[in-house]
């Protein structure tokens, strides 16, 4: 155990001496969590809307209001008046614009003749999340116009829709948090348990170890053990963080902080074994920064980290089965979104341990104690 | 008892054999040095002693311990300077030595006291806190020297520990070296590049090539055994089609080996034979344009045994090596 024990302290002091490689790879996650938080996030605001009244009637004056009443309340887009039709339609190609709401000269005489009067809407649809926020909104808009004056007497026989959410509106910003923590810890791990390892493999520093009396099981327990202990820094650095950033509620409970530090901790070793067993007989220190990129890919993304499991295809979904991102990231959300107890994430934890012990496992005896 | 006794030991890699039944035993309190050139096996034969490569034929007994069956054994009784510097940049000089007691299982009350005197042994106890990535080649392999002994370990296994220094830094090394022997008792085997060194430093000296033993002896036996006391090596303007068969025949002359217009003479009597050299020239008109005599050295017996081809061949590569790290040769 004293040289497990050595190795841990030699990973860790030498940890301490890289303060630029700590400080990027808990700032890379950060910068993730935050450009992409508030760029998928939000919702979309001030988009701006031509007005072109060619009708300029009391129902027409009527639509405008309502649009009046969307730019002054929730701002979804802001209103530009135009006269001309064709200047507010290059406008739109010119992307001054976003859409180009037309109130046509016959719809007044229509509404009054109650024949089929219409409205027109020409959105840039080249953004398609644009496009429809602004259909949905002159929906809305024109559904209210519909509305007759007594609409709020009840019409026995029709239903109404009331949407109950159980839990409070969740930020897209938080719902990416568990996603980065887990990618925070893999940053660590990446660079700690698998460039560095073999970078010193390759510089030869290992052989320093290969001639003294350290047992393989040893010598991977330390590198794990020291691997698993910078990670846990670098999650728990982006939990507190990442949660103060996004507006979780109540971040700093104590129970849920020691929950979450179970879950950063066992992630970690499970992330840690994982690295060994991949990069145990690698020597070429090229290649971990090429499977890097891939493992990127294939863990984060089908883990439920940014986008639901449920939408994603089969084979998808069976990467996704094995993939100890889900795990971490379902275990993550379980606590920082909901509020739950371990009861709620004893599979994900279930899953990790036994997911670490056959990475550990298989990585030991791969390992060779020989050049 | 012997310190290290190698029998016919053999390493292959696929097709490939770098070293091809190579026997030789070393006493205890002995410094061997093995020479050879580039690709001749010296850095295998080291590695498959020192537990990093498991022979494919043969065997190694290290303080009578099996290389291949008692590992864990040897890796007690061995200290190892591998050719690569091994130690961790980012730690201090003393946290280096401190992290590597405690992986051979120094006890603790044991481990100041040893790291004191090895830092004294090597002259770098101002330097103990400073980071290892601040001290120059020489003091690295200082460290790295005073690493290996850090367990007082009984054989020292030194491959190529000069290589990349200055030559100030190299004789310091040396100095260093045969006080620390002296002072404890190591047995020593080294491989080194420069001749001068193994001449000062050994007891006796292999000399590998190819994958095989070519010579053993002490340094002295090993310059008797080449052809001449002396070596003249003189450069004639113009000379005849027969001029070396000319030299051949001078008075002591042992070998000569030359081409175009310089020649080596290995002679018996350096001062007879030059004399006569300089008047056989004169008699038959050939203009001297130079003229050397010097003793045989150990570059003499290396080149004798080794010979003259450049090795720009291709080896079988180290598992550690790879295209874009520069390893010291």
């Amino acid at each position: 155990m004293h040289r497990t024990l050595a190795i841990i302290e030699r990973e860790m002091r030498r940890f301490r001496r890289s303060p630029m490689l700590i400080v990027m790879s808990m700032m890379m996650p950060i910068v993730q969590l935050v450009v992409l938080g508030y760029a998928f996030g939000g919702n979309v605001k001030h988009l701006k809307v031509a007005v072109v009244d060619q009708d300029h009637g009391v129902p027409a004056v009527r639509v405008r209001e309502l649009a009046g009443a969307v730019a002054s309340g929730n701002h979804t887009f802001d209103l530009v008046e135009y006269a001309d039709p064709g200047v507010a339609l290059t406008d739109l190609r010119n992307g001054v614009v976003n859409g180009v709401l037309t109130i046509p000269p016959d719809f007044s005489r229509r509404v009054i003749g109650r024949n089929q009067p219409k409205v027109a809407l020409i959105a840039d649809n080249t953004d398609s999340f644009v496009s429809a926020t602004l259909s949905a909104t002159v929906a809305q808009l024109v559904g209210s116009y519909n509305q007759p004056a007594e609409s709020s007497v009840r019409i026995p026989g029709q239903a109404t829709l009331d949407l109950v959410e159980i839990y409070p509106y969740v930020p897209y910003v938080q719902y990416l948090l568990p996603g980065s923590i887990t990618m925070s810890i893999f940053m660590m791990v990446m660079i700690g348990g698998g460039i560095i390892f073999i970078d010193d493999k390759a510089r030869g520093l290992h052989e320093g170890y290969l001639v003294t009396p350290i047992r393989k099981f040893e010598l991977i327990a330390g590198f794990n053990i020291s691997g698993t202990i910078r990670a846990v820094i670098a999650g728990a650095f982006l939990m507190v963080i990442g949660s103060l950033i996004a507006g979780v509620p109540n971040p700093l409970d104590p129970m849920r902080l020691l929950r979450l530090l179970t879950v950063i901790t066992i992630t970690s070793f499970a992330l840690i074994s994982m690295m060994f067993l991949i990069m145990v007989r690698i020597t070429d220190p090229l290649l971990p920064r090429a499977v890097f990129g891939v493992l990127n890919t294939v863990l984060y993304f089908p883990s439920g980290a940014v986008y639901p499991q449920q939408g994603f295809p089969r084979w998808m979904q069976l990467i996704a089965a094995v993939d100890p991102f889900t795990y971490a990231v379902h275990a993550f959300k379980s606590l920082l979104l909901k509020n739950t107890g371990f009861e709620a994430i004893a599979y994900d934890l279930g899953f990790l341990v036994v997911f670490s012990i056959i990475c550990m496992g298989g990585a030991t005896a791969l390992f060779r104690r020989s050049l | 008892m012997l310190a290290i006794d190698v029998r016919n030991i053999v390493k292959s890699f696929g097709d490939f054999t770098a070293v091809k039944g190579i026997s030789f035993q070393v006493a205890s309190g002995e410094i061997f040095g093995l020479l050879g050139p580039n690709g001749a096996g010296k850095s295998t034969l080291i590695r498959m002693l020192t537990t990093l490569l498991p022979p494919t034929q043969g065997t190694a007994l290290i303080n009578g311990f099996d290389v291949a069956k008692q590992a864990d054994s040897v890796r007690e009784v061995i200290g190892v300077i591998p050719q690569a510097m091994t130690s961790d940049l980012e730690l201090s000089v003393e946290e280096n030595l401190l992290i590597y007691a405690k992986l051979y299982g120094v006890p603790r009350d044991k481990r100041k006291r040893l790291i004191d005197e090895l830092l004294q042994s090597v002259e770098l106890t101002q330097w103990r806190d400073k980071q290892v990535r601040n001290l120059s080649g020489g003091m690295r392999r200082r460290v790295e020297i005073a690493r290996g002994l850090v367990h007082e370990p009984k054989i020292f296994f030194l491959d190529e520990p000069t290589t990349g220094l200055d030559p100030v830094s190299r004789v310091h090394v040396w100095e260093m070296l045969q006080r620390i022997k002296a002072e404890r008792d190591l047995t020593v085997l080294i491989t080194t590049h420069y001749m001068d060194e193994a001449d000062k430093l050994c007891d006796r000296i292999a000399i590998v090539d190819h994958g095989q033993l070519m010579a053993l002896d002490s340094p002295m036996k090993l310059k008797a055994s080449v052809p001449g006391k002396n070596v003249l090596e003189a450069s004639f303007a113009a000379p005849p089609s027969d001029w070396a068969e000319m030299l051949r025949g001078l008075p002591y002359v042992e070998e000569v080996t030359g081409h175009d217009h310089v020649f080596r003479v290995a002679t018996g009597n350096g001062p007879a034979t030059t004399m006569a050299v300089l008047q056989t020239a004169a008699a038959r008109g050939v203009a001297v344009e130079s003229l050397a005599v010097q003793s045989t050295t150990l570059d003499d017996v290396f080149v004798h045994y080794t010979g003259r081809a450049l090795r720009d061949t291709l080896q079988a590569p180290s598992p550690t090596d790879h295209s874009f790290m520069i390893r010291r040769q």
